[in-house]
């Protein structure tokens, strides 16, 4: 028995929620007296796989395949079924972001594997095999009993750590053995936003609402996000009125984020804004408006003209910023 | 072209979540229940297509007969027909196979879903159900164009947008720029009266997991207050107290 880990990367590297998922499964395959095999697709170097063995893996499998350089859905999903089958896996985990959502569900099809996404805990296995979830986006959690022999996890990023847990490295390098039968989407382009922290990733998120009054005030957004190494995002009105794009929408409707804080600028606090990101670690609300809802689920807070405030607090933070560079 | 839509039939989004039965059911009481908003979009491009390249739509929804105030909405915002299969959801699982065993003999060539239905937010079924018709699926599509039985789709991928194409048939699923969602007329209200809403009865399908509890986020302590004209402090509180930045 194994637990089987994707190790999923972006041009040959490892993004944190890789590491998180690496390490979630060695925890799991810890506590249930197993080992916790990694597999990495596509052209990333032995060398650099071998590194996934310090976050805990007793094994990492790299296939290795110039087709598969980018992330491909359906072949990525057979590939870690049949690695699964191979390595007689239990439990295989894989990070909640894009790519992890298109695979997870395949693979757990190909296995018929029961399957749990938004996970936020370890297995509890005293009775069953529990874990929890968030459901209701972000509003409330819910316990989920998996009962099929083979689970397939897809864990929320930013939830687990990554604890460095040295290990022997064991690499087994193998091509794909696949066929072009196999590759029934075929990618045509693929632009990655480039000089921006994604905000799916980002750990500190800045964040402006309709109090903004118009797009040629979002550099009070975009300026304390540069002095903090953050994402920006909006709420949904913005977005539709064009100030910003719909990829930075978030909340029920748009992108759900967990970052360890969220700094929301001229945002009211609607439950449908809140349900996104309710789950940051600390969130901070700038907002003239003392009754403004968004002040019940805050941890900071200033009632205050954001177009006052905003630029004291960036005064602030590229100090902070210049001391510590 | 014959396309076929899975709606769920979702809380509205303004709704207070609670649970009742010592926290394991949650709690319907008062709450209004809408088309999930992803599937809503769905639609609204599946109708698009239509209109401008002939064919039919089909909605589906696994669910009791309190789905059908949801399933009628889509019938007047203009799909053909409508399919609900007589079975609780549990999981995302349980109605992939569902709509699978409904499907596999209807030949679509077109299945979209929503990118997750905003009760259990799992974003499974697309994959779940192309997986078990044996076709391709994409996630997360912000456009869809159909020509000559090939797909061409712009999706979201981390950090960034893939445009991809692939053959029908295909299970898609939608994600916020895809279509505007429509609202229905009055004469599609009224002739949605008499489009056919076909119950089927549920296949013998064998659950893979339950959920056991649920629980509320617990309460935020009170928000630390700053006067604004020492906003400079936040900075300082961030870093030294709760060391985020
Ligand atoms: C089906 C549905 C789904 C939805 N999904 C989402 C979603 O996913 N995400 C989302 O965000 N919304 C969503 N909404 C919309 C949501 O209900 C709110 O309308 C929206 O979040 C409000 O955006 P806002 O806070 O930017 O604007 P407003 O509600 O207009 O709030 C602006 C705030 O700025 C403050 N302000 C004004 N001027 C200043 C100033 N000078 N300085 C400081 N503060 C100032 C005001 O006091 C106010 O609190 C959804 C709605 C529906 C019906």
């Amino acid at each position: 028995m194994s637990i089987l880990v994707f190790a999923e990367n972006t041009d040959g590297n490892f993004k944190k929620s890789t590491l998180e998922a690496v390490a979630y499964a060695a925890e799991v395959a810890k506590n249930t007296s197993t080992t916790c095999v990694a597999v990495s697709i596509g052209n990333v170097d032995d060398t650099k796989a071998e590194e996934l063995s310090k976050y805990g893996a007793d094994k990492i499998v790299n296939v290795k395949n110039d087709k598969l350089a980018t992330f491909i859905a359906e072949p990525f999903a057979k590939i870690l079924a049949n690695i699964s089958s191979q390595e007689n896996a239990s439990i295989i985990v894989v990070s909640n972001t894009y790519s992890g959502k298109s695979i997870a569900p395949k693979v757990a099809a190909k296995l018929k594997a029961g399957i749990v996404s938004g996970v936020i805990s370890y297995p509890d296995t005293t009775n069953g095999f529990k874990v929890r979830r968030t459901v209701f986006s972000g509003k409330a959690f819910a316990d989920v009993d998996i009962t099929t022999p083979i689970k397939v996890l897809a864990i929320t990023p930013n939830t687990f750590t990554t604890l460095e847990n040295n290990k022997t490295v064991n690499l087994v390098s193998t091509d794909s053995g696949l066929n072009d039968a196999d590759f029934n989407t075929t990618s045509i382009e693929v632009t990655r936003v480039t000089g921006k922290i994604v905000l799916t990733e980002a750990e500190v998120v800045i964040s402006g609402g309709r109090g903004l009054k118009g797009p040629e005030n979002w550099h009070l957004v975009e300026h304390l996000a540069e002095a903090l190494n953050a994402a920006t995002a909006c709420s949904k009105p913005v977005s539709d009125m064009d100030w910003r794009s719909h990829s930075e929408h978030v909340g029920q409707t748009g992108i759900t984020i967990k970052p360890n804080l969220y700094f929301a600028i001229g945002i009211s606090g609607a439950i449908q804004h809140l349900a996104g990101v309710s789950s940051s670690k600390v969130i901070v609300v700038i907002n003239k408006d003392p009754e403004a809802p968004f002040f019940k689920a805050a941890d900071y807070g200033i009632v205050g003209d954001a177009f006052e405030v905003m630029p004291k607090i960036i005064e602030a933070a590229k100090k902070l910023k210049a001391q510590h560079a | 072209m014959k396309i076929l839509v899975c709606i769920s039939n979702v809380p509205d989004t303004t709704t207070k979540i609670t649970f009742t039965d010592n926290n394991t059911k949650f709690n319907t009481a008062g709450v209004q229940f809408i088309i999930n908003p992803y599937d809503e979009l769905a639609l609204a491009r599946a109708l698009e297509l239509t209109e401008k390249q002939g064919g039919t739509v089909t909605v589906v929804n696994v669910g009791l007969a309190d789905s059908d105030p949801s399933i009628r909405k889509a019938l007047a915002i203009g799909a053909t027909d409508a399919i609900r299969i007589n079975a609780e959801p549990i999981d995302a699982y349980f109605v992939a196979e569902q709509i699978a065993s409904y499907a596999k003999n209807e030949n679509f060539d077109l299945i979209l879903t929503g990118r997750e239905s905003i009760d259990y937010n799992s974003g499974q079924v697309c994959g779940l159900l192309a997986e078990m018709l044996g076709i391709p699926s994409v996630n997360a599509i912000n456009s869809l164009e159909i020509e000559n039985g090939i797909a061409t789709m712009m999706r979201d991928i981390d950090g960034g947008r893939e445009k991809l194409s692939a053959k029908l048939p295909l299970v898609a699923s939608a994600l916020q720029e895809l279509a505007e969602a429509r609202i229905p007329n009055m004469r599609g209200i009224m002739s949605a009266r008499t489009k056919p809403l076909t119950i089927v009865e549920a296949a013998g399908i064998e659950k893979n997991s339950a959920t056991i509890g649920f629980e509320l986020p617990a309460a935020k302590g009170s928000c630390k207050m700053i006067a604004p004209e020492n906003a400079e402090q936040l900075i300082e509180l961030l870093h030294n107290e709760a060391k985020v930045i």
